[in-house]
């Protein structure tokens, strides 16, 4: 019935009209990228790197070399030898292929639990939860009312059948940076040969870190988190791990993941980590500026509200997520919308139930406050005007949203 | 069928999330009647006024805790009940609404539903007080009226099991 529905974006857009000032706080979801990594990817397109780089003709070879160059960039910033980064086209296919793949390559082993944090990307609680059919059970670690793991918790849930621990290096919604060095300590030391999964796409550019320092031996990065484009990512994958492919094919310069790679994206996402990690401290310290006048601007101006997630340096520079009670996240992010701010909403009306956001149920928040969340995510490219018409807006918004409740706030 | 996943919101949800008709609660209302809670994320409240000879509906309105859908399915159903009679108010399905709101999404279906759902429970409640049932009123629950209650039972049981997990 739902496939019969049709509608036109436009209609919406049209009604929808145009605010005075718009200000895009949705990088979470996607959204803008840097003009250097814009120019860098259409020169691919237009000059050098359009051929396949596995082809045997001039063409084919410069499209090599910009993959080769591309990898030296990254994996400069990652801390890791540029033959142990492998492209993909998504922070999810990067986290399904860790999960699957690893596992995939250990199906005949004793080893079959999988543990992840409990506020872990869907595409990593996903991709592990699929594995149960065949086998493997998976673990849930759970964490403190700020986000962060309980290494006690960590420690005695592992036994010589774990095979693998995934936890996210920063939490794409409640900004918790995770003290990956302990958590990394704890597991290796309980047992060496587990291998260890970090989801770091939303601590790339962000947090300082080392790959190889961390030993880390698996981590996931994704282009349009860097404003680079979207349609690229990489996996670390540390040398002589071994994972079996989850996709056939053939034709790429790659072992684990078939086909053409995206060479102009590829070309774009190392261009934008580069001006990332070029302006890392002018960038951060302005995100972080931005962000606690935010966070400080809407809690004093909008009653119960809640800040999700730690505050100052053990908050990711980019993230604030907070809770309205007796306020509806998905209308609020309509309501905004009307005013010009794009933000997105914890809750998703996934099912015939609004499923609240597991990361704020694990951090213990009443259903109530999960459904009331928004999260937005500053960028470089604000300025504190910007932030000033978000927090000229947030209350009206959130004071409209509640005046067609029947709960009232009192 | 098609692949693709249509939009989540009408021209005539957006619309009517931006100007609800009929929005606020009746302090004197003859008839009230809720469905969904603080926890499921989405709750309606409805309030009627009759007319003075209690035939029909003079007024209705409504508040909602829910999405721009919630909001807009019980804007649309108050404008549709409006000098109806209450047998004429209890036969509005959450198709027919579903419909006036130009379609909704599979996973907007549930705010129809409930909007009918709070309806129902708000005209079941007011005759059972009356004590003078008519024979047009269903005994058993209607399908909307069930949803409501299932709705709620669940995620109080979510909510609980979440709860024990701490
Ligand atoms: C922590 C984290 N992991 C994985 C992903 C998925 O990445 P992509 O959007 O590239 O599939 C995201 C993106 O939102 C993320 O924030």
């Amino acid at each position: 019935m739902g496939s019969e529905i049709r509608r036109d974006a436009e209609d919406l857009i049209k009604i929808h009209g145009t605010p005075p000032r718009e200000v895009y706080l949705d990088s979470e979801n996607s959204g803008l990228i840097f003009p250097e990594a814009l120019k860098a990817m259409v020169d691919c397109y237009v000059a050098y790197g359009y051929g396949h780089p596995s082809i045997t003709h001039k063409v084919g070879w410069e499209s090599y070399e910009v993959l080769v160059k591309s990898s030296e960039v990254i994996s400069k910033a990652l801390g890791c030898s540029s033959d142990e980064i492998l492209y993909l086209h998504s922070g999810t296919e990067a986290n399904n292929l860790a999960v699957l793949g690893f596992a995939k390559a250990h199906v005949g082993s004793s080893r079959r639990k999988i543990l992840v944090s409990s506020i872990e990307h869907l595409s990593v609680i996903h991709a592990a939860e699929s594995l149960v059919k065949y086998g493997f059970d998976v673990v849930k670690i759970p964490v403190d009312v700020e986000g962060f793991v309980d290494l006690d918790a960590l420690s005695s849930l592992i036994d010589s059948n774990t095979l693998m621990v995934s936890v996210g290096m920063v939490n794409h919604e409640i900004g918790v940076i995770q003290d990956l060095r302990g958590i990394i300590e704890v597991v290796k030391d309980r047992d060496e040969n587990i291998v260890f999964h970090t989801d770091a796409v939303d601590a790339l550019g962000r947090v300082k870190f080392n790959l190889k320092d961390l030993g880390v031996d698996l981590a996931s990065f994704s282009s349009h988190k860097v404003f680079g484009p979207k349609g690229a990512a990489c996996l670390y994958v540390s040398d002589g791990l071994n994972l079996e492919p989850i996709l056939y094919g053939q034709l790429s310069t790659q072992r684990l993941w078939p086909g053409l790679e995206n060479v102009p994206a590829i070309c774009g996402f190392a261009k934008a980590v580069e001006v990332m990690m070029d302006r890392f401290d002018e960038f951060n310290s302005k995100m972080r500026g931005l962000r606690d006048m935010l966070i400080d601007g809407i809690l004093s101006s909008v009653d119960h509200s809640i800040l999700n997630g730690p505050r100052g340096g053990r908050r990711v520079s980019d993230n604030v997520n907070i809770s309205f009670i007796y306020c509806e996240g998905e209308a609020l992010t309509v309501e905004l919308s009307l005013r010009g701010v794009y933000v997105s909403s914890g809750s998703a009306c996934t099912s015939r139930i609004l499923q609240p956001s597991h990361v704020l149920i694990a951090i213990g928040r009443r259903f109530e406050e999960a459904h009331g969340s928004i999260l937005m995510k500053v960028t470089p490219m604000h300025s504190s005007d910007d932030i000033n018409y978000v927090l000229e807006n947030i209350p009206k918004a959130v004071g409209r949203v509640r005046s067609i409740s029947p709960f009232k706030v009192g | 069928m098609s692949n693709r996943i249509p939009l989540i919101y009408s021209p005539k949800v957006l619309e009517l999330f931006r100007n609800p008709k009929n929005l606020g609660a009746i302090p004197d209302a003859d008839i009230h009647g809720t469905a969904g809670s603080l926890a499921c994320g989405d709750m309606i409240a409805i309030y009627i006024k009759l007319s003075s000879d209690g035939k029909n509906i003079e007024k209705a309105t409504f508040e909602s805790y829910g999405c721009a859908a919630n909001i807009a399915a019980a804007s649309i159903m108050t404008e549709m009940i409006k000098g109806k009679s209450l047998e004429e108010a209890w036969n509005i399905d959450w198709k027919t609404i579903t419909e006036e709101l130009g379609g909704l999404p599979s996973v907007k279906y549930h705010c129809g539903v409930l909007a009918v759902g709070a309806l129902r429970r708000a005209i079941r409640k007011y005759f059972e007080g009356r004590g003078d049932k008519p024979s047009w009123l269903p005994e058993d629950l209607t399908h909307e009226e069930k949803h409501a209650i299932e709705e709620e039972k669940l995620m109080e049981q979510l909510s609980k099991r979440v709860q024990s997990l701490k």
